[in-house]
């Protein structure tokens, strides 16, 4: 039983050596047939720590500004088909809120002289919403409550808006057109820095106008969609409920007028798409090692018919098919594994690069890097089965016979 | 207890399908030996001494017939166990000393060592003392390719005597060398002989044959002639 065992650590650690000589000794196959699971592994690791740093990034900073509000867009009913002025009162008078950011948008042809932009986001806003991003005023003031009560043509313009329009200029107290109507500007602010992606999703707007004024240039006196910032403290599902009665009331209880979602639902179905589109990636990636393990299957059968009589040799020598199939068995699984392992170390090189350039975190997963070393390791056992296992089968009188 | 056989054949047959037809290769053979015999089988190609040394080397069984080696009957083992009797107690040597080439003289010398389940310290130690015995004592970490024929027969033997086996088993070692470099070979076999050690050997050549104390002839199958010779 003990010389059983023993018999077997001998096989195993002398198989390592012989193995690792033979692949060795053929250096530029051994590449080549390597290079199929590198490629794979590669490929498994890069998408998914690439994927995962992506939507890591984007999942905190939908965090990050999903924080206590909730977003409610309205569908409307026959008889109303959006909230007032006045409604949204009645929602920032809640217990639970401490405030309601209206979000009207225009899509906007904007003008300044002869410069014409078309595309531009242009967002009414309110003063609420001047009070929560009274940082971000870098020049020229905010808009305030009285823009709102008197619909004033007033805006404040984005970075990128200065830009485009008033290179090396104070655009304070500029003429700018939006829709053809002219709009004074009185503020400058920066984008935020912290949104990155998520403002890319999110969009954020260059040019922002008091909201009464955009429903006014849309020719509406409702708005559509709005956000809900919630008290410090307040529980977010507690202030959906208050928040949905109150919707319920002021749309008679019509059904279906309206849908109060919170970031954490947005971020759920974020979060679901990044696992289907993962799945998606990592099963191209496993055809790739499959792919990889068909050629090692091949070069292992090749090696096998090449070195027939050495396996007629050590069976004439007293090697027992265990011994010789072990052999080859940890041929081809070290061969997949030094595959396997260069992929790990290209491929999380590749993800990282990936990660700068796409300005997001990058994390070591070290669930893709076990899943590519695993991979490599059966692909090596699974396609090395068949070749060690002929090989082991062979006849040692026909093997000698081979060659001599 | 009755005292062990150390080596018997009797009335072997070995039957091949061959495209449909049976050759039969081995006609009721029928073998003694006592340990430290030094015998020669002498047959012409197709005479059947490749399927008798096949079955002689454990790496064949016999269709019918007994054969009894250090007392184990050989026809009664599957296939673990005829390895480990091939392990233990025949040693090959082939006519182009079959060598690994990647391998060192030591290290070729030690393989069967490995399939016994020695440790290198053993290994090693067994394998230098069996090529200093064969006068390579200055050739151990070289390659087969830097021998020369006769060195890599020489390797091959000691290889062969490395888990000191009851029989060594020569396939025509002279056929790959010179005749002077044969003699050399033929010599090394006359002193282990000498040293106890039981060997037969199967050629074409009488020559050759004619190293052994005793000769059997093989001729379609049939052992013909026997009986010991003046050596």
């Amino acid at each position: 039983m003990l010389n059983a065992i023993r018999k077997k650590i001998v096989t195993f650690r002398e198989g390592a050596g012989m193995a690792l000589d033979n692949i060795r000794s053929n250096r530029v196959r051994s590449f080549l047939t390597l290079l199929g699971i590198m490629i794979g592994v590669m490929a498994v690791i890069t998408l998914i720590s690439t994927v995962s740093g992506v939507s890591g990034t984007i999942a905190s900073s939908f965090t990050d500004m999903g924080v206590g509000t909730l977003t409610v867009q309205v569908t409307g009913s026959d008889a109303k088909t959006g909230v007032t002025p006045e409604d949204m009162a009645v929602i920032s008078n809640l217990e639970n809120v401490d405030g309601v950011v209206p979000s009207v948008s225009l899509n906007g042809r904007v003008s300044y002289g002869k410069n014409v932009q078309t595309g531009v986001t242009v967002s009414g806003k309110n003063a609420y919403y001047s009070d929560l991003n009274k940082d971000m005023i870098v020049q020229g003031r905010p808009l305030n409550f009285i823009d709102d009560d008197n619909s004033s043509y007033v805006c404040v313009i984005s970075q990128n808006m200065i830009d485009q329009f008033f290179l090396g200029k104070d655009p304070i107290g500029e003429t700018l057109y939006v829709s053809g109507l002219p709009f004074t500007i009185v503020g400058r602010y920066k984008e935020d820095s912290g949104g990155g992606i998520a403002s890319i999703f999110m969009g954020s707007p260059d040019v922002i106008i008091p909201y009464t004024t955009a429903m006014k240039v849309n020719n509406s006196n409702e708005v559509t969609a709005f956000t809900v910032y919630l008290k410090e403290g307040a529980d977010s599902a507690e202030a959906k409920e208050e928040i949905e009665s109150a919707m319920d009331v002021l749309f008679d209880f019509e059904e279906d007028c309206y849908k109060v979602s919170s970031m954490e639902t947005i971020e759920e179905t974020m979060n679901t798409m990044t696992t289907m589109l993962s799945s998606l990636l990592a099963g191209i990636a496993s055809i790739a090692l499959l792919v990889g393990g068909i050629g090692i299957m091949n070069m292992m059968l090749t090696t096998v018919t090449e070195r027939t009589t050495e396996i007629g040799l050590k069976k004439a020598l007293g090697a027992v098919p265990g011994q010789i199939q072990m052999q080859f068995l940890l041929e081809s699984f070290l061969l997949s594994m030094i595959g396997g392992l260069l992929g790990v170390i290209f491929g999380l090189a590749l993800s990282y690069g990936l990660c700068q350039a796409l300005g997001t975190h990058f994390t070591l997963n070290w669930g893709a890097v076990a899943l590519g070393v695993g991979f490599s390791a059966a692909v090596g056992i699974i396609f090395g089965w068949a070749p060690a296992r002929k090989a082991s089968r062979l006849n040692p009188i026909d093997a000698l016979r081979a060659v001599t | 207890m009755a005292e062990e056989v150390f080596f018997r054949m009797r009335e072997i047959d070995k039957i091949y399908p061959l495209e449909g037809e049976d050759v039969h290769a081995l006609k009721k053979v029928s073998l003694e030996l006592e340990e430290g015999d030094y015998l020669s089988v002498l047959g012409p190609s197709g005479s059947g001494k490749t399927t008798l040394m096949n079955i002689i080397g454990c790496l064949d069984t016999p269709t019918s017939g007994e054969y009894i080696l250090r007392g184990r009957a050989v026809e009664d083992l599957d296939e673990e166990e005829l390895a480990a009797l091939r392990n233990r107690e025949i040693g090959f040597i082939f006519q182009n000393s079959q060598l690994l080439p990647r391998l060192t003289a030591r290290k070729n010398v030690e393989l069967p060592l490995i399939y016994a389940g020695f440790g290198p310290k053993e290994r090693r130690e067994r394998a230098e003392a069996m090529l200093e015995r064969v006068g390579l004592k200055d050739r151990m970490d070289h390659l087969p390719t830097q021998l020369s024929g006769g060195q890599q027969q020489r390797v091959a033997i000691a290889r062969a005597m490395i888990c000191n086996p009851a029989i060594l088993l020569a396939d025509e070692p002279t056929g790959a060398l010179d005749q002077k470099t044969g003699a050399q070979i033929m010599q090394l076999f006359r002193e282990l002989n000498e040293e106890k050690h039981t060997v037969i050997m199967i050629t074409h050549d009488l020559k050759i044959a004619s190293n052994a104390r005793r000769i059997v002839h093989i001729i379609d199958g049939e052992i013909t002639e026997g009986g010991l010779q003046d050596a």
